[in-house]
């Protein structure tokens, strides 16, 4: 008896475990109020899902068991719940919300509020607004520090970026970065800090210690006119070998080599590239290209595009929900 | 007849082909340099590092340049096709074409050996373009060399069919330069050589139907799908389906019975 409820576990288990072979990529797309679903071991999308209105950004709780979606027109941060496939809630989050980090601590959410110059702490179990903090005009980009120390907020017009201590939700000092500062990433040993220009057309690299810039990283595609050049989204592997930004209409994401600062290669993706989002091994990077609705996925390794699959209209955010937190 | 015989012809036939090639330094240049001039300079000019819009067998963006690689290495091909047939013009006027088919081995057979001479002359300049564009910097799949390999034989030959045919028709090598103004250039701008089919067809879709229907399209479709390790049917249909046609043609247009009778009404 025991032997055959083992052969059926075990049976049951080949039959409904063999979805979970890939990780799955979440795509918001802006234009259709959707997400779109992608397997990354067949590269094809599998699910679409109707969401709020103009999602953006989007990020997993610490656990995977739900997803975040900046849903900008709904003004509104929803909760879509991954084994449920529904959304449970909305988080209060002010006004046109469009990117937001979440802390280490998978309690507290900060939220870039573009039209109030604000940024916006919300504890995501009681569904409550923690703090408001008043920064520069148009917040734009959003990161937490991996050891939940330090907040950073990008505003675009004031071009600046804002360093917020967590304890206090206090603003402790800004640095002035090139024009319209979009997206900010830490490392994975927090000591630097990527954030992109997208006027500017440069990515600047800060010592988070002294908070001062280490370095500005510039761009040229031959072939390519320079304004067309607006980097947005960034990031790392976790090896600490590269850092791929994504260049916008210039079509192409920068491969940055971490140990020179220098621009290893340009890969050729679709049109208007925004976010990226790596498979846990770093071995795939998958970038959202709006304008021509697809993803692409390009092989690390090799730093050559291998795929582009398409999605929804103007896909915005994108974020990795590996394979073994796929429910079943 | 034995298989020596047969054998025998073939190397005597494909040694000449190739000692004309190896003999003729400027012709191998240029070959060469056709091609890459359109690869550097007309790519160029085509500002496509933005990428073109994705078709099969492409499975993300590509660059203009990695694009028209398929389409000059058909164009290679091409050309070697119609020199062949200048090269069979010359033999008339020069009498050797006489001593070739005069040989007791069936008339196909020898025109065969012809064509594939002529095939492995023309694949060894597709493969030094190849390479010459790789050391360039062109994105070209390392194991899309050897996929392309079987797929240059049947386009070769159904290249140097035409050629063949052609030399049928011309009694002259003055009449050579019709052939460029009326085949060459037809064929290869009204190809999927230089542009997809969608683009062509946002211009004037006639054009468009037209480029469907070129032969020479489906040569470098053909070629276009082995590099990226696929192979295209409906292309190899055409290819070989149009290849039998122009073969079965050029047989029975050297036919010198044939060509005895026409040369006495003439």
């Amino acid at each position: 008896m025991k032997a055959r409820t083992l052969a059926a576990t075990t049976a049951l288990c080949l039959l409904t475990c063999a979805s979970a072979s890939a990780h799955w990529l979440y795509v918001s797309n802006e234009k259709d109020d959707t997400l779109s679903v992608i397997d990354t071991e067949t590269n094809e999308l599998i699910d679409t899902i109707k969401v709020g209105e103009r999602p953006r950004g989007i990020t997993f709780s610490g656990d995977y068991k739900y997803l975040y979606i900046c849903a900008s027109d709904s003004n509104a941060v929803q909760v879509y719940d991954i084994a449920a496939k529904k959304i449970i809630h909305d988080l209060p989050s002010g006004d046109d919300p469009e990117q937001f980090a979440l802390a280490p601590d998978n309690k507290h959410l900060y939220i870039a509020n573009e039209n109030d110059a604000l940024a916006t702490v919300v504890d995501v179990d009681s569904r409550t607004v923690v703090a408001q903090i008043d920064v520069g005009v148009e917040p734009e980009g959003m990161a937490v520090s991996h050891d939940g120390k330090w907040a950073i907020v990008t505003s675009e017009t004031t071009a600046m970026v804002h360093w917020i201590d967590t304890a206090t939700n206090t603003l402790i000092d800004n640095t002035l970065v090139d024009q319209r500062p979009r997206e900010a990433q830490f490392s994975a040993d927090d000591k630097e800090l990527w954030v992109s220009s997208e006027i500017g057309g440069t990515v600047t690299v800060m010592d988070v210690a002294t908070r001062q810039i280490k370095k500005v990283i510039d761009f040229a595609i031959s072939g390519v006119s320079r304004d067309t050049i607006q980097p947005v989204g960034i990031r790392l592997t976790k090896d600490g070998k590269w850092a791929f930004v994504a260049l916008g209409p210039a079509n192409h994401v920068a491969v940055i080599d971490r140990a020179t600062m220098e621009v290893a290669n340009y890969v050729l993706v679709g049109r208007r590239v925004w976010h990226m989002a790596l498979t846990p091994e770093g071995d795939k990077l998958y970038t959202t290209n709006g304008v021509s609705g697809d993803v692409t996925m390009v092989d690390v390794a090799s730093q050559k595009p291998e795929k582009t699959i398409k999605v929804g209209r103007f896909p915005w955010g994108a974020a990795m929900l590996p394979k073994d937190k796929i429910p079943q | 007849m034995s298989a020596a015989h047969y054998l025998g012809a073939f190397a005597g036939i494909a040694r000449r082909e190739l000692l004309r090639f190896v003999k003729q330094r400027e012709r191998f240049l240029s070959a060469l340099v056709r091609p890459l001039v359109w690869l550097v300079v007309f790519a160029a000019g085509f500002r496509a590092a933005l990428g073109l819009s994705i078709t099969a067998p492409y499975q993300t963006y590509i660059q203009y340049q990695v694009y028209i690689v398929p389409g000059l290495i058909g164009m290679i091909q091409l050309f070697n096709g119609m020199q062949s047939s200048l090269s069979m013009v010359y033999d008339q006027e020069m009498g050797s074409m006489r001593v070739l088919l005069t040989a007791p081995l069936p008339r196909w057979y020898l025109l065969l050996s012809k064509l594939l001479a002529g095939v492995a002359v023309s694949m060894l300049q597709v493969y030094v373009f190849v390479v010459v564009a790789i050391l360039f910097g062109i994105d070209i799949p390392p194991r899309g060399l050897l996929w392309m390999l079987p797929a240059l034989i049947p386009t070769g030959l159904m290249l140097g069919a035409l050629g063949m045919l052609l030399a049928s028709a011309i009694r002259q090598l003055e009449n050579f330069a019709g052939v460029m103004n009326f085949v060459i250039f037809p064929l290869f701008f009204l190809s999927t050589a230089l542009y997809p089919v969608w683009k062509m067809r946002e211009a004037n879709t006639l054009l468009a139907r037209i480029c469907d229907w070129n032969p020479f399209s489906h040569a470098v479709e053909l070629i276009r799908f082995a590099l990226y390790g696929q192979f295209n049917l409906l292309a190899f249909a055409v290819v070989a389906g149009t290849g039998l046609i122009f073969f079965l043609g050029a047989v029975w247009s050297f036919d010198p019975a044939r060509r005895f009778r026409a040369g006495r009404t003439a």
